[in-house]
């Protein structure tokens, strides 16, 4: 999987990107490998989202490059991205709340005749089968996603990203709102589209979900990263001990280690 | 403004309303038009019996339509923009600006700038484009400020709303500009600017084909794709009431004759001797109110099946989800107001057309009537949710509530005090009625 000799799919080198004074990432580089997922994890503000957020194309970094199949990439905006095969399920979801599902999911891509009349039909109707795949309860077609529940909103996000075929997936916080059952067919899903040879960077505060999932984890500690470690070779308390003290488990001292499981 | 009052006093008895609403509910008809229609119903028979039967009758139904017809065409356009989080202060601006420039084209630079003559036949046609080309570049210049500038709309378009009514006195020096060309005078309806009973006749015949058209067409395509289709009796019931009412209004623009004195000169033109009654001739649809129509469809189009009418609710809804759906937001709130310009130049022509004059007050207000229209039609400030037709709809009662308080001889300055009532009692109703939707 981490075979050298392969091209990585994607590799941020010294991504940097401030908010006024606030310095959200500083300084980051981060890899991932075709039917790879890396975990990113960190504490709430660790910077995950605007890191992911610079790959998708909605808030190009102040410095850094990103390397997509070993070319520089250049994108500045979520066009840019998807063009890239990179698809995201935002954190906030990034909904439209007032149309329907089918109109969420191909927003941006919609489905027309020749003439560019909208064909809503064929929309409803392909995401009728994404939908089949990802919580075979949802009947909503028709509604607003304004009146869905949170967990059909989160349905409705994965099912635009998966929808499209992309080759790098961004999921952050994809299960936040998920029910057992669906977070489960999230998980399935995920082990399926890396088995499909796609490459996966998970965000996720469930430490087990990421265990459970990512073949590498990288921690992330006020916008820099603490390190990115295989999961076979470490223990839940070492990573859990990277997200709280900010340090390597090597640097970590018995005395830290002791407060933090006090 | 919303539900018909019959519909919501329902509550108290559960099971009534109950089956009620699921009726509704199986015809997919937007329930707040039907409450609109319902208002208006209570509207027009209440002034109906407070005059003593003089609102009900062709010839104010028909001054009505006319009358509606300015207001609603700008209406179409403001839902694009309310719905995309902005607003356009500048219409009335505008119009009076645009006005007099298609004026000045008609009246002044073809016939003695340009030295070709008063009422060539290309001349309406020339002015009516030359207006709206204006119409479109003054429109994409504020919305690109308010887009790429980012400078709020309130301020750009408050800024318009003074510069081309400041515009209007710089080059007409406070002159009255007519006559019009006798061509584009038909743009504002008249007995001579309608279509006649024939050309209305066939005006409802294709409204019909191409309602029923629409409906079975889209009911297929569900088919075709095993979606759940609406039960039959709630398909004929939809084209019923929708053919019935297309036919009753052109009924009533033919039951609407030509004034006798007009009639009598038509007849002497046309070397016909009069019958003993005078001669009858049907007024029809007025150009203006097919003008309106025809917009309405059009407008209607674009913001359900294309694109462009996807994005500006989607935009409306969130604009966040909007850019990262990879939307060119900037592009798409430039276009609304293209849109508007254009529309905005179009309603200039009606009333014009209508005066026969391009004076300096043309359009003052208007850009709170169009406004009001659209708000009472369902659009909503918050961003994302309004019609088209709920906008006409919106015009259609504005412009009810004013020529029937001018029936009943009630004072302009009481008429806006009713007026702005109505708006905010509308507006609150409604919130209300959403809010317990919502629940
Ligand atoms: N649009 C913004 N404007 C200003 N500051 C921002 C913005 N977005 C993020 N920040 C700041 O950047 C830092 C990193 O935020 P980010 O959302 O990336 O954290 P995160 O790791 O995703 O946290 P969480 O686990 O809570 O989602 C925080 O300090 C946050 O306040
Ligand atoms: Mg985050």
């Amino acid at each position: 999987m981490n075979d050298v000799a392969h091209t990585p799919l994607v590799e941020m080198r010294n991504i940097r990107v401030a908010f006024g004074g606030v310095h959200a990432v500083e300084d980051v580089s981060l890899d991932l490998y075709a039917g790879e997922v890396v975990g990113l994890v960190g504490g709430n503000g660790a910077g995950k989202s605007t890191l992911m957020r610079a790959l998708s194309g909605a808030r190009a970094p102040d410095s850094g490059e990103i390397d997509i199949d070993g070319r520089l990439a250049s994108i500045s905006n979520p066009r840019d991205a998807k063009a890239y095969g990179i698809e995201t399920i935002y954190q906030t979801l990034a909904l439209a709340d007032n149309i329907d599902a089918a109109a969420n999911l191909f927003l941006g891509r919609e489905l027309t005749d020749r003439v560019g009349t909208l064909d809503d039909s064929a929309m409803e109707s392909a995401t009728r089968k994404v939908m089949t795949r990802l919580n075979p309860n949802f009947t909503a077609f028709k509604r607003p996603v304004k009146s869905l529940s949170g967990g059909q909103r989160q349905s409705v996000a994965i099912a635009r990203a998966v929808h499209f075929n992309a080759r790098i997936l961004i999921m952050d916080e994809p299960t936040a709102a998920l029910g057992p059952a669906e977070t489960e067919q999230v998980r399935d899903l995920i082990r399926q589209l890396k088995q499909e040879g796609i490459g996966i960077f998970l965000v996720s505060h469930d430490i087990h979900d990421v265990f459970d999932l990512a073949d590498r984890i990288s921690v992330m500690y006020h916008g820099r990263i603490v390190g990115t470690v295989n999961k076979d070779d470490v223990t839940i308390d070492e990573v859990l001990g990277m997200i709280i003290l900010g340090k390597p488990p090597t640097e970590v001292t018995q005395k830290e280690l002791a407060e933090l499981h006090g | 403004m919303a539900e018909a009052p019959g519909v919501r006093r329902d509550s108290v008895q559960q099971p009534a309303s109950r089956t009620i609403r699921s009726l509704l509910a199986s015809t997919e008809v937007d329930t707040r038009l039907l409450g609109m229609v319902g208002a208006l119903a209570v509207i027009w028979i209440g002034f109906d019996l407070a005059s003593g039967g003089l609102f009900l009758t062709p010839r104010n139904l028909w001054n009505l339509s006319v009358q509606s017809a300015s207001i609603a065409i700008m209406a179409t356009g403001m839902v694009l923009i309310i719905v995309s989080r902005n607003i356009d202060l500048s219409v009335g601006s505008l119009l009076g600006f645009l006005g007099y420039t298609m004026a000045m084209v008609q009246a002044v630079w073809i016939p003695t700038a340009l030295g070709l003559g008063f009422n060539q036949p290309y001349t309406w046609i020339l002015a009516l484009l030359v207006g709206m080309a204006i119409g479109a570049a003054i429109g994409g210049l504020q919305g690109f400020i308010i887009a790429y500038g980012r400078v709020p709309s309130f301020i750009v378009t408050l800024g318009g709303f003074l510069v081309w009514r400041g515009l209007i006195f710089q080059y007409a020096q406070g002159q009255t500009i007519a006559p019009m060309d006798a061509t584009y005078q038909l743009l504002g309806g008249g007995p001579t600017g309608a279509l006649g009973d024939v050309g209305s006749w066939v005006i409802a015949a294709l409204a019909c084909a191409g309602i029923v058209y629409t409906i079975i067409n889209s009911r297929r395509r569900r088919r075709e794709y095993g979606f759940p289709v609406r039960p039959t009796w709630a398909l004929v019931t939809v084209i019923g009431a929708s053919c019935a009412a297309v036919i009753g209004a052109v009924w009533v623009s033919n039951n609407y004759l030509w004034p006798p004195a007009l009639a009598t000169q038509f007849a002497l033109d046309r070397g016909i001797t009069e019958p003993p009654g005078g001669l009858q001739i049907p007024v029809g649809i007025a150009y203006p109110v097919l003008l309106m129509i025809g917009v309405a469809l059009v407008m209607t189009f674009m913001a359900t099946r294309r694109r462009f009418g996807r994005y500006v609710f989607a935009i409306g809804g969130n604009p966040d989800a909007a850019e990262l759906g990879g939307i060119n937001v900037r592009r798409t709130i430039t276009l609304t107001y293209v849109v508007m310009g254009i529309l905005v130049a179009i309603s200039a022509a009606v009333q014009t057309a209508r005066l026969n004059a391009a004076v300096t007050n043309l359009g003052v207000q208007n850009e709170l009537d169009v406004i009001a229209a659209a708000v009472i039609g369902g659009t909503s400030f918050s961003g994302g949710i309004g019609t088209i037709p709920g906008a006409v709809l919106g015009a259609v009662v504005m412009q009810s509530l004013r020529s029937g308080m001018v029936l009943l001889r009630v004072d302009s300055p009481t008429q806006d005090i009713v007026v702005g009532i109505v708006l905010v009692a509308a507006v609150g109703l409604d919130a209300v009625l959403r809010r317990r939707s919502a629940r």
